[in-house]
């Protein structure tokens, strides 16, 4: 087990080394200046040469490519031309609420999809699994910047029964200000026992959440009912039907039993999928996220913070396989073998 | 590596290819659902020009006095903010969407497959490196990477479509590779060898031909992926430019009028979900047809 968790990690950190390149090459291959960005638009010469020799620009690229990496080992990601701010720090302030985000939409996905996947499989080429299938090719098939104007459009402007942007009411601040402890407002206002915050927090919550988990909610849905059909045929369930369970267990606490394996490493591929998304839905709620961080980097073409969200959000992802590779492997003893 | 062959199923009879393709689809009616819509839009696509009722309207025509007027029976879809008819525009982007998949796919497969077959038939250091990279590319969600490389181009179609490109072939390199090596492990293959037959007619004749049915599942799986991640970047502003009837291009300009005047963004954005839609179901309903393993119990 040991030898498999270090042989994970090493091939992980080998990843993050390979991203690290990528992102400084995507940086080299920029158009224009960036000391001429950095020193604005009407700087003379000299200043522009200035910046250059300050953001290091001046010297041969192997050199910058090895003080990037120690940088970034370091915690010094560059700083924001537009923000003039440590990009470490804004990717700081901005990340807790877009993993607070992106973990309610997958809460929902699974509460959704898990069960209309065994239901799905449960009665295999019926009118309902046929409605579940379409719907969940639906979901996966959701230009999501679309359906968040769309419901935000009926359920705050028609119907006015959801607010429609922000993190929470802003009123609050004054009479229930927010305690600032891990950054993650959920968490925060539950532990001060801030309870209008946290109901207005939830209820701005929703609509967001709601809309990222379109995504993941049809993957699960469809990787649930492939697995459990898989495993329904297995002499082992077989078994268990043979010794008299009832068939929604054989389905239920069975048959699920070994479709999570798989489920669970497509939940962590699709939450890196879905911090992504983030960045195309957070802008349209006005959420205070890495979404609405990287869109504004993209409007004013903020190089260093793009590329600062790009290696956060690559860490994330490697570190979610990598936690599930080990968690899978403790759990089943053949995974080690390989 | 060499895989066992799979035992062969006793009890199955081998039906004609007809009759299995007939039983296939009756029992699959979503693929048939989404054969007609594939064809729907690739009909429009290529008669957008007869059926759109102002083709002008496609490209730069402003009508100043016919600005955001709501769906009318002259504007089934209404009008945009300087005036074009939303409908024609709509129907034109059915050519732009779903050629850019085609590109984005094509590039992906003529950078992946060469180099899937090399890593999986040779071996060796050439595939530690060559698997190596493309573990880098794939630890990146393929929709971040194409926007960090679409926001350092120039916003384009042609930048969109690289920068994708550019994210989607470790998928079909990695894929490819898995097949070829398991071809190349097979006993015909060493009798080739022993034959004499040079190598690269082993390849082209022999493990390319063999390895390829996954591959072809998965690209049309993925056209629907590809639509929604060129539409996104073009939303963000990263894509085609302004007199272009590109879908995610008009969601992100009606976005501005949205609350008074839905249409401008509404029915765009159905476009994109029926266009992804259409693909998604050809791609799942193609996969249960040739993969026998995953389709129902008869």
């Amino acid at each position: 087990m040991t030898g498999y968790i270090a042989r994970r990690v090493a091939l992980a950190a080998l990843v993050v080394a390979g991203v690290i390149v990528a992102t400084f090459v995507i940086a080299r291959v920029v158009p224009g200046d960036p000391a001429a960005t950095w020193a604005g638009p009407h700087a003379s010469a000299a200043q522009v040469a200035a910046a250059r020799r300050f953001l290091g620009l001046d010297r041969p690229p192997l050199v910058q490519l090895l003080s990037y990496f120690g940088g970034i080992v370091t915690g010094n990601w560059g700083l924001s031309i537009h923000t003039h701010r440590p990009v470490l720090s804004d990717i700081g302030t901005a990340a807790p609420a877009s993993l607070e985000l992106v973990t309610a939409a997958m809460i929902i996905a699974l509460v959704v999809a898990v069960p209309l996947g065994l239901i799905s499989a449960r009665w295999p080429g019926g009118l309902v699994d046929q409605a579940i299938r379409a719907g969940s090719i639906l979901g996966v098939s959701m230009p999501i910047f679309w359906l968040a104007l769309i419901l935000q459009l009926v359920f705050t402007q028609r119907l006015h029964l959801l607010p429609a942007a922000g993190e929470y009411s802003p009123g609050l601040l004054f009479s229930h200000p927010l305690a600032q402890r891990t950054g993650f407002s959920l968490i925060d206002a539950t532990i001060s026992g801030n309870w209008p915050m946290l109901g207005s927090v939830l209820v701005h919550l929703v609509l967001p959440a709601v809309v990222v988990a379109a995504y993941p909610a049809g993957l699960i849905a469809r990787m649930v009912r492939a697995q459990v059909l898989d495993t329904v045929g297995e002499t082992h369930v077989q078994m268990i039907r043979a010794l008299g369970y009832r068939e929604r267990a054989v389905y239920a606490r069975f048959a699920m039993k070994l479709a999570w394996n798989p489920v669970a490493a497509a939940v962590a591929l699709v939450f890196g999928y879905s911090l992504v998304n983030t960045f195309l839905v957070e802008a349209i709620f006005d959420w205070p996220g890495l979404g609405s961080y990287a869109a504004a980097s993209v409007a004013t073409l903020d190089t260093p913070a793009i590329l600062g969200v790009t290696l956060f959000i690559a860490l994330v992802y490697v570190a979610a396989n990598l936690i599930v590779d080990i968690v899978q492997a403790a759990l089943d003893p053949r995974i080690r073998l390989r | 590596m060499i895989e066992a062959p799979a035992p062969f199923p006793a009890e199955a009879p081998v039906l004609p290819r007809g009759q299995a393709l007939r039983r296939g689809l009756r029992a699959n009616p979503l693929l048939v659902a989404g054969c007609a819509l594939v064809l729907l839009i690739v009909v429009i696509a290529l008669l957008a020009p007869v059926l759109a009722p102002f083709p002008g309207d496609a490209g730069t025509a402003t009508h100043p006095f016919a600005v955001l007027h709501p769906p009318s029976g002259r504007h089934w879809f209404g009008t945009d903010q300087v005036g074009r008819d939303v409908l024609s525009r709509v129907l034109y982007g059915a050519r732009i969407s779903p050629l850019v998949a085609v590109i984005v796919l094509a590039i992906a497969c003529v950078i992946g497959i060469p180099l899937g077959i090399a890593a999986g038939y040779f071996g060796g250091w050439i595939d530690e490196v060559i698997m190596r990279v493309t573990d880098v590319f794939l630890a990146f969600p393929s929709l971040l990477l194409a926007l960090a490389l679409a926001a350092v181009l120039p916003p384009s179609l042609t930048s969109l479509t690289i920068a994708i490109a550019v994210t989607w072939w470790p998928w079909y390199t990695r894929l490819i590779r898995g097949q070829a090596a398991s071809v190349a492990g097979r006993p015909y293959i060493d009798s080739c060898r022993a034959l004499g037959i040079p190598r690269h007619r082993i390849i082209v004749r022999h493990i390319l031909p063999n390895s390829i049915t996954p591959l072809i599942v998965q690209i049309s799986l993925d056209v629907g992926g590809v639509i929604l991640t060129a539409s996104a970047l073009s939303f963000l502003g990263l894509g085609a430019q302004d007199p272009t009837p590109d879908w995610g291009l008009m969601v992100a300009e009606g976005q501005t009028y949205f609350i008074t005047d839905w249409w401008v963004v509404t029915f765009p954005g159905i476009a994109i979900l029926v266009t992804a839609f259409a693909f998604n179901l050809l791609g799942d309903g193609l996969r249960d047809l040739l993969d026998p393993r995953r389709s129902l119990p008869a």
